[in-house]
């Protein structure tokens, strides 16, 4: 008995530091953040309280708005591209193809770069004066207008094939190992029906792929919420404020502006959303783990 | 990740149509992912008068090194013109530690949850799981107080800490998840040949874990060299990691831009991360599945 409880007790100071990371850390600072979107805080915290008034200015500022909205097309086409894309990709890898590897490798290297890096190579490919505009005009095509970056209606979008372009590898890989592990049964029955191969695809294979895709458009979702350095490095949030973020928003109160109780009040909506977004998810897998569970 | 080279459909007996066309897809995209990489290496060759004339695309007249050695040792970051190498000392100094620490750590919580299972591990898991999923914003500003206070704001070991914290979660979930698989027996026999918790990971289950310590090492590395948002608000002016630096040299020079040395710049920067990619392969692609299978 006594050498059980040692035991044990040695597995609970293993865990010491990571109770200390999550009491301190996760739940203490969120805490204190919470607290002080109720204040006035500018510069220093306060202990003024002003209830939801930070809220309220926050839906006020156009600059919050717009960011919600941004983030909101931004997420929406990024996964989507991802997802479409990554499948396509996956599907046409999954067919016999030559260098298969070699064009794996080449799908999903921009996912081992920093999104710094993919900004910045983008913000040079998309650059009107030097960059793909001004090749096709020298090509003799003078009307030739790819100025998107610099627009303030489009230059969103020019995020989104960015993104695109660093994230859809990661799906291809995630989809190429389901289609794997479909059987070949499957596709013989299939094709003695006579259904065509891109209809196997489509009502076939997509569907059991289901839960690996659901599980990678919410990874790509939760990294959409965080989007911060490739806006800092592709477009800087601009021109005007028409790629601004609510992370970048977030960091540029806290840290250059000084509005330390509209940042947090800024970051509590958007923790509320994702727990909003993930809770009926993680409900849903709980409830079918214990379904399965009890057959 | 089972990747069998195990392909579909009729062997490819002749060239059709629609294989002419698949290939061009396949091609295409090819091109279409590696169109940046090849623009960032043909732009760091150039010389800026060749980089004014603006084919963006085209190969260099006359090959030069010149932008690389600047990109090193002489691009400036407002008045400092000491290149990416700060960077790259930096970043190393914040990534090695960082990976050794959080994946050590990683490793006695998964092994400690899963296999001993003291009071409240379920808890602690739960914490650790909400915590990996919510923005970062929330926790920014009480965790800079925080370091503050405990002198480490604007150092090393405070940016190495913050990473290793924010870590945890999904190295807890790779090690536990891989040690919930290994029999329960094992762990039992030796505790019966009367071997404590220590002697019981080091010796026999930390062996066992080395794929996953591979798989948790490379995925942490890449991911710490490649964050931005950390960096940037605990290292400090003098301890910047390589990505922010990076960014600051690209988006703050005053006067005509120097886009050879940028994208000399960008590819340091990118470097280590792709070098991981394409040498470590099998192993990066088990990290990431894991990460995002189970994220």
């Amino acid at each position: 008995m006594q050498a059980k409880r040692k035991r044990s007790l040695a597995a609970t100071i293993a865990l010491l530091p990571t109770w200390i990371a999550a009491i301190f850390v996760y739940i203490g600072t969120m805490v204190w953040s919470v607290r002080l979107s109720f204040t006035d805080s500018t510069i220093f915290p306060s202990s003024n309280y002003v209830g939801f008034a930070q809220y309220v200015r926050l839906f006020r500022n156009s600059r919050w708005l717009a960011s919600l909205e941004n983030v909101l097309i931004f997420g929406l086409l990024y996964v989507a591209g991802c997802l479409a894309l990554g499948f396509v990709l996956a599907a046409a890898l999954d067919r016999k193809v030559r260098f298969e590897s070699v064009f794996r490798t080449i799908f999903l290297y921009p996912y081992a770069m920093s999104f710094v890096v993919t900004g910045l190579i983008w913000q040079w490919m998309l650059n009107p004066t030097l960059g793909i505009q001004a090749t096709v005009r020298a090509f003799g095509w003078q009307g030739f207008v790819f100025d998107w970056i610099v627009n303030r209606d489009m230059a969103i979008y020019t995020v989104v094939f960015a993104g695109v372009w660093q994230g859809a590898g990661l799906v291809m890989v995630i989809a190429l190992s389901g289609m794997r592990g479909i059987s070949e049964e499957q596709w013989k029955a299939a094709q003695i029906d006579g259904i065509p191969v891109w209809r196997i695809y489509l009502s076939i294979i997509l569907p059991q792929l289901g839960p690996a895709l659901a599980a990678s458009g919410m990874l790509l979702s939760m990294g959409v919420i965080k989007t911060y350095d490739l806006i800092v490095a592709q477009t800087g949030g601009g021109p005007g404020y028409s790629t601004e973020v609510p992370a970048k928003f977030i960091m540029d109160n806290l840290f250059e502006r000084q509005n330390l109780g509209l940042a947090s009040a800024g970051a509590t909506v958007l923790v509320l959303s994702v727990v909003m977004a993930v809770a009926p998810f993680r409900y849903a897998l709980a409830m079918r783990a214990r379904r399965r569970g009890a057959h | 990740m089972t990747t069998r080279p195990h392909s579909r459909g009729p062997k490819p007996s002749r060239l059709s149509v629609g294989q002419v066309g698949f290939y061009a897809f396949l091609i295409l995209s090819a091109l279409f992912f590696l169109l940046p990489l090849y623009t960032m290496l043909v732009t760091s060759l150039k010389s800026m008068e060749e980089i004014r004339q603006g084919h963006i695309f085209a190969l260099p007249a006359t090959v030069d090194f010149d932008a690389w050695k600047t990109a090193w040792s002489g691009a400036c970051m407002g008045t400092q013109c000491l290149g990416v190498r700060i960077g790259f000392w930096n970043s190393i100094k914040i990534t090695v530690p960082a990976v050794v620490v959080s994946v050590s750590i990683g490793a006695i919580n998964g092994y400690a949850l899963s296999l001993w299972r003291p009071k409240g591990s379920n808890l602690l898991f739960g914490l650790l799981m909400a915590g990996g999923l919510i923005p970062y914003q929330i926790f920014l500003y009480p965790l800079v107080r925080l370091l503050a206070n405990l002198s480490l704001y604007n150092s090393v070991a405070g940016v190495v800490l913050v990473h290793v914290i924010f870590g945890l979660p999904l190295v807890t979930l790779l090690f536990r998840n891989y040690f919930v698989a290994i029999p329960e027996e094992l762990c039992k026999a030796a505790r019966v040949d009367g071997a404590g918790f220590w002697r019981i990971f080091l010796e026999i289950m930390l062996p066992m874990s080395v794929p996953m310590v591979v798989v948790a090492s490379i995925f942490q590395f890449t991911g710490i060299w490649n964050d931005f948002l950390i960096g940037l608000v605990f290292a400090g002016r003098d301890n910047l990691p390589m990505t922010v630096q990076l960014n600051n040299i690209v988006n703050t020079t005053m006067g005509e831009r120097a886009y050879n040395v940028n994208m000399a710049a960008t590819i340091l920067t990118a470097v280590v991360p792709l070098a991981i990619y394409f040498f470590s392969g099998r192993w990066f692609l088990r990290g990431v599945a894991a990460g995002a299978v189970k994220g």
